[in-house]
C-alpha cells in the first residue's frame, strides 16, 4: 500500500457481553435437558430394574464410538478458534469442516442404531413394546425423546458451523475511502504482492471522496472469531449433553 | 479490544486424550458390575468430562468471574429442581 493507512470501518464490537449472551442461551438449553433429565431421574428411581433390562438392548459400542466421535469433534472445533485467534483462516476452515463431518457421521451412526431399534418393533407406542413392562415403555419413551433433542441439536450445530465455514472462508470485503488532499498515487496489491488496482491523479483526490470495496485474504476481524467462538459455545454445549446421556443410556445394563 | 488469555493448542490435546481415557474408564467401570456403586462412579465421571469441556474448551476457567457465578446460578436452581422432585416424589 503506498503509504496510506488503510482504515477498515471498525465496528464496535463487545465481545465479552456477546459471549454472555450465548451464555445466558446455553442456560436455557440447560433447563430445557434438565427437565428431561429430571424425568429420567425420577422414573428410574421408580422402574430400576426395568431401566436396567431395557438399557441392556442398547449397543453399548455405538454409543462408545458414539462419545469418542463427538469428544474428538470437540477437539476440532476447540483448534479451530485457536487457530483463527492466532489468524490462520484456511486451518481454521479445514477444522470446522472436520467438525462438522464429525457430526454427520455421529448421525449416520444414530440414525442406523435406531433403525435396528424400529426393526426390532422397540419404538414408542408399538405393539411388540406395548406387551413389555411400563417401565420399558418409559424408559424408550425417553432414550428416544432425549437421544432424538440431542440429535437435533447436533444438526442445528452443523447449520450454525456449515455457515460459519463461509463465512471463515471467504476473503472479509474491507473498504477504503479516501478523501481530499490524499496523496495523488495509490496502488493497492493481493496478498502476494500483485498490483490490482491503480489509482492516479495529477493532484490528489481531488473533489470527491474515493470509496472502494476490496478483500483482504488474511486478516482476521473480531467478530468472525466472536461468532466463531460462540458457535463453539454451542458445539461444545452439546457435547457435554452428550457426555451425560452416554452412561444413562448405554452403561447401566 | 481486551485481549483474553489465549489457550495453548497443546492444553485442548491433553483434554481431548483425558476425555477419552475417561470414556474408557466409565465403559470398563460400567462392565465390572458395581451394582449399586455404578451408576454413581459413571454420574461421577460423566460430571468429571463435563468439567473438563466446560472449563477448557468451553474457556469457562478463563472467564471473567461473573460468568462463572452466572453458571453456578443456573446449575444451582436445576439441582434445586431435581433435588424438591425427589423430596416431592419420595414423600408421596
Amino acid at each position: 500500500m503506498n503509504g496510506i493507512a488503510v482504515h477498515g470501518m471498525e465496528l464496535h464490537r463487545d465481545a465479552t457481553g456477546a459471549r454472555m449472551g450465548m451464555w445466558l442461551f446455553l442456560f436455557s438449553e440447560l433447563i430445557l435437558f434438565g427437565g428431561l433429565f429430571l424425568l429420567y431421574a425420577v422414573y428410574r428411581s421408580s422402574y430400576p430394574e426395568d431401566f436396567h433390562y431395557a438399557a441392556s438392548h442398547l449397543d453399548t459400542a455405538v454409543g462408545t464410538i458414539n462419545t469418542l466421535i463427538l469428544l474428538t469433534s470437540s477437539l476440532t472445533m476447540a483448534l479451530a478458534i485457536g487457530v483463527l485467534e492466532r489468524g490462520n483462516r484456511r486451518l481454521s476452515s479445514i477444522l470446522i469442516a472436520l467438525t462438522i463431518l464429525l457430526g454427520i457421521v455421529f448421525l449416520v451412526n444414530k440414525f442406523f442404531e435406531w433403525s435396528a431399534k424400529f426393526d426390532h418393533h422397540l419404538y414408542p407406542n408399538s405393539e411388540e413394546l406395548l406387551l413389555h413392562t411400563p417401565g420399558e415403555n418409559v424408559f424408550y419413551a425417553l432414550y428416544y425423546s432425549m437421544t432424538g433433542l440431542h440429535g437435533i441439536h447436533v444438526l442445528v450445530g452443523i447449520g450454525i458451523l456449515s455457515f460459519m465455514l463461509y463465512y471463515v472462508a471467504r476473503k472479509p470485503r474491507r473498504a477504503l475511502t479516501l478523501r481530499e488532499g490524499d496523496p495523488s498515487s495509490i496502488i493497492v496489491q493481493d496478498g502476494k504482492g500483485k498490483k490490482i488496482w491503480q489509482h492516479q491523479t495529477g493532484e490528489g483526490v481531488f473533489g470527491v471522496d474515493l470509496t472502494f470495496i476490496y478483500n483482504e485474504h488474511e486478516e482476521v476481524t473480531e467478530g468472525t472469531t466472536i461468532k466463531l467462538e460462540n458457535s463453539g459455545l454451542y458445539w461444545h454445549l452439546v457435547d457435554v449433553i452428550w457426555i451425560f446421556l452416554f452412561p444413562l443410556f448405554y452403561l447401566i445394563t | 479490544m481486551e485481549k483474553r488469555h489465549s489457550v495453548p493448542l497443546g492444553t485442548y490435546f491433553m483434554i481431548w486424550f483425558g476425555l477419552l481415557v475417561l470414556t474408557g474408564v466409565t465403559v470398563t467401570a460400567a462392565g465390572l458390575h458395581l451394582g449399586k456403586l455404578s451408576i454413581i462412579v459413571a454420574i461421577l465421571i460423566a460430571t468429571v468430562k463435563g468439567t473438563y469441556v466446560l472449563f477448557y474448551f468451553m474457556n469457562l476457567k478463563y472467564e471473567k468471574r461473573i460468568f462463572k457465578i452466572m453458571f453456578a446460578v443456573a446449575l444451582s436452581t436445576f439441582m434445586i429442581i431435581l433435588l424438591l422432585t425427589f423430596v416431592d416424589v419420595s414423600f408421596r
